[in-house]
């Protein structure tokens, strides 16, 4: 009989191979689906992982991993900081729309005026939104002790509803022929989050995102507000009685995730998008929370998650639009592998052992 | 001797890293109290727990009145007619005890009928009890005549008693020793696992003494003194912590009038509480467990603040300041649950150290933490308290219970406080550890700290304090001296028999 047995100190092995062991497994599970779909499971997966690095239009790909990768980081890094101490901001998606509707709102205010400073005052204002929008459900968590995981998933349709509004009334562009959508930023200098790099894919939003991994890493190994954060979400009783004041935790982890979540969405609004338009939301908010778990929740490890899951969205184009497949199937796909990951998971804490059932 | 009941031979456990139970071997007679003796962590549980059918033994085999007996599990231990009342209770707080008996049975019969059964039950053997009460408004004691009458409704051959005078008081004691000789009379054997060797003398017809997992000795309690068990028990003499002399000086913490509504439904409100302790002074704070002890623990800790001047140090209000203050100030405190909220189970030696030693140990500067030096702490907590553990950066988790509260106290020990407040300081801890930890608290107060010591242990209590007061349903009783306190007049400050009424035999 196999039976799962407490290790007694968390093994470090097993934390570190979980990921690899995930992706494996994914690769073989989504064989099969891919197998079941009538395709080749190798012809299927290799342009998922290979193509976007080492195929023929690499050169197209690779700054595409940098685009997609950044807000991904950014706003996971955000978000395992509350994950680490139990605070579950789910709604980085609607933080996300915040930030770009406060930056991008301030850039077109200034239209058309050219000046040094605008770029800087909608990073702040992006920032502030995505801060903002998260402040509600942790005042409310604080206040009330509502739950912040309903409250935050709820704003994300509110912040939509929001978006929606914006670019069919104030943010709409007066020149844009009644088409929705706000004026094209890539298009006005002082506010267009422009490559630095022409054709590398680096935009300011990658060094933001490089940034808070360094900061974060900083803050969770050497500073007390790191201590804090990961005491409370081992054992909350001994963080009190360490004399960690919860209330001020909420606001700081759930803060600081929709900051970097917001500043994520006036990145991606002044830079790759453009412009604000009803479809401008693509769902890194939500799949953030998965790069966040896929790198356990550690600084560096979510930068490598965050890669890995740019290269599934960039490969699961490819293999759509090379063999067909359906777009579902490769949500599959990116689904199993945040299941294998909480399953693999399992292994950190526990072993498994062949052998008679004993009750200890 | 008489009839055998059960026997024992050859019973083997082993974990992983530990041999739980060597090549044990005993009989229990028909009728007779028998109790297994033995410090924490010699084996008494597991062996019991085979005994029950909770646990297969690896090698050994039991014969019940001679028949081969291999429990698969405690249905099957309870239809031959074992039952087993356990130290910590399994009762829902908000049912009644009729419920709550109900939720153990297999076909329970309707609630009246049980509800009468009960009441039966509960006036042949002197253990009052009322059926329709909820079991949250129960004292410990009225709770394990709950799970005494739920075995004794199985109508069992042998009763299994794993320590079950440690949440009583001595009045309450009285009553359940006149139960277990009424059972004795009519026949039930009964197995009494205890680390405490006056009642054992007491109360029990023969013993077996278990140290590291194997049998080391029998005896018959009544002939054999204390000490000679004490002596089995521990494999030597231990040498009893030394007072010495101490001078108290002027009054350190200072607590008046202080009331705190309970935390939760079935915590505990803490209600105009009144104490003082000096400089070198040690307090001893008994009582049955849950009658506020965790609720002033946090009250000293600032885990939960009151009005100002409720708690003083010194002259000084402290009421509404948090850990970190209270600390700073030199009020330090070890809770009694050791994972989870003395210390967080899966980080490291280390980062538990910074746990409560930040602010007083200079381990944080500018908001950023000097890992290398609570390492440094952490070391010197290991060294100096004698923890066995490989090194500091071995989680919390994987220390045994007495390492780790050694740990605990040494980390609040060696930051120099001037008020400690401990509750429950050697729970589970072996008897030479327990004993090294008084040595620490004795040490600290002679050295002028004013101890605070909430405890279970009525013994330990009388060991170390200087004066002793009792918790009881939130209320502390009056402080005083602890030299010449008997057991009848400390049993008196804890409550007496907590209301029960006294067994009618």
């Amino acid at each position: 009989m196999i039976r799962l047995e407490k290790r007694p100190q968390p093994s470090q092995a097993w934390s570190l191979a979980t990921p690899l062991v995930a992706v494996l497994a994914t690769m073989i599970a989504g064989g099969l689906l891919f197998a079941a779909l009538g395709k080749d499971p190798v012809e299927a997966i290799r342009p998922i992982f290979w193509e976007p690095l080492f195929g023929e239009f690499a050169f197209y790909y690779r700054p595409q991993l940098l685009v997609k990768g950044a807000p991904l980081v950014l706003i996971a890094i955000g978000l395992s900081l509350g994950f680490k101490a139990g605070i579950w901001n789910i709604g980085a998606e609607g933080q996300y729309i915040m930030g770009a509707l406060f930056g991008a709102g301030v850039g077109l205010a200034f239209y058309p005026l050219e000046a040094w400073y605008i770029f800087p005052l909608m990073v702040i204002a992006g920032g502030f939104g995505g801060w903002l929008w998260a402040s509600i459900p942790a005042y409310l968590k604080t206040r009330f002790g509502t739950n912040e995981i309903l409250v935050s998933l709820m704003l994300v349709y509110v912040a939509e509803q929001f978006l929606a509004s914006m670019s069919l009334g104030l943010m709409k562009n007066p020149e844009g022929f009644g088409f929705p959508g706000s004026r094209n930023l890539q298009q006005y200098d002082s506010a267009h989050n422009a490559e630095l790099i022409a054709g590398s894919g680096m935009h300011w939003g990658v060094v933001a995102a490089l940034i808070a991994v360094i900061f974060a890493y900083v803050l969770l190994n050497r500073h007390m507000v790191g201590y804090h954060i990961r005491l409370t979400g081992e054992a909350p009783r001994a963080a009190r009685f360490a004399g960690f004041n919860p209330t001020r935790l909420i606001l700081f982890c759930l803060g600081t995730s929709g900051m970097l979540a917001g500043l994520a969405g006036m990145f991606e609004v002044s830079g790759p998008s453009g412009q604000v338009s009803i479809d401008f939301n693509v769902g890194y908010g939500f799949t953030a929370i998965i790069v966040a778990f896929l790198g356990r929740l550690h600084p560096v490890g979510i930068l490598l998650a965050g890669g890995l899951m740019a290269l599934t969205y960039i490969g699961g184009d490819i293999a759509q639009s090379n063999l067909h497949l359906p777009s579902s199937a490769i949500q599959v796909f990116q689904g199993m592998l945040l299941f294998f990951l909480l399953a693999f998971d399992l292994l950190t804490n526990f072993r498994i052992s062949l052998g008679k059932p004993e009750v200890a | 001797m008489t009839e055998v009941l059960l026997s024992l031979k050859g019973l083997t456990k082993a974990y992983p890293g530990v041999v739980a139970n060597d090549s044990v071997s005993f009989d229990i007679g028909t009728g007779e109290v028998h109790a297994l003796l033995g410090e924490n962590g010699a084996g008494k549980s597991t062996l019991v727990k085979m005994i029950y059918g909770l646990v297969k033994p690896d090698s050994g085999e039991m014969t019940l009145r001679g028949a081969p007996y291999a429990p698969g599990e405690p249905r099957q231990a309870r239809a031959d007619g074992i039952a087993m009342v356990f130290q910590h209770f399994s009762l829902f707080d908000a049912l009644n005890v009729a419920e709550n008996i109900a939720l153990g049975m297999e076909n329970p019969p309707k609630l009246r009928d049980l509800a009468s059964r009960i009441r039966d039950v509960s006036e042949t053997y002197g253990l009052p009890l009322d059926p329709f009460r909820t079991v949250g408004d129960l004292s410990a004691g009225e709770r394990q005549r709950v799970e005494i009458i739920r075995c004794l409704l199985q109508d069992p051959k042998l009763l299994i008693m794993d320590e079950p005078t440690s949440v009583l008081t001595p009045q309450e004691v009285e009553i359940l020793f006149l139960t277990l000789q009424k059972l004795r009379a009519e026949g039930t054997s009964i197995l009494y696992i205890s680390h405490k060797l006056e009642e054992i003398r007491a109360l029990c017809d023969h013993a077996t003494i278990l140290r590291l997992g194997k049998n080391v000795g029998e005896c018959i309690p009544a002939e054999t003194s204390a000490s000679e068990m004490a002596e089995l028990m521990v494999g030597s003499a231990l040498t009893p912590p030394e007072r010495g002399d101490r001078t108290f000086g002027e009054v350190a913490l200072d607590i008046s009038g202080l009331s705190v509504p309970s935390p939760s439904a079935f915590g505990t409100a803490l209600r105009n509480v009144h104490l003082t302790v000096r400089r070198g002074e040690i307090l001893g704070i008994g009582g049955v467990a849950g009658n506020g002890q965790d609720e002033l623990l946090s009250v000293l800790s600032g885990e939960t603040l009151t009005e100002a001047d409720a708690v003083k140090l010194g002259k000084d209000p402290i009421g509404t300041l948090g850990p970190v203050a209270r600390r700073a100030l030199g009020v330090l405190a070890a809770p009694e649950e050791r994972l989870g909220h003395a210390a967080a189970p899966d980080m490291s030696l280390t980062e538990n150290a910074m746990l409560t030693g930040a602010t007083r140990e200079g381990l944080v500067k500018n908001g950023f933490l000097k890992w290398a030096a609570a390492k440094e702490f952490a070391e010197r907590v290991i060294n100096e308290f004698d923890v066995r553990t490989p090194g500091p950066e071995n989680a919390a988790r994987s220390l045994s219970g007495g390492n780790l509260q050694k740990f605990v106290i040494g980390r609040e020990v060696l930051q120099r406080p001037d008020v400690l407040v401990v509750n429950q300081p050697t729970w589970g801890v072996d008897a030479s550890a327990a004993a090294a930890i008084r040595q620490s608290l004795l040490d600290l107060a002679a050295g002028g700290c004013a101890v605070i010591c909430i405890s279970q242990d009525l013994d330990e209590l009388m060991e170390i304090s200087d004066s002793f007061a009792a918790l009881n349903e939130g209320r502390l009783s009056a402080p005083r001296p602890a030299a010449g306190l008997t057991v009848e007049e400390i049993g008196l400050m804890m409550g007496g028999a907590h209301g029960m009424e006294v067994a009618h035999v």
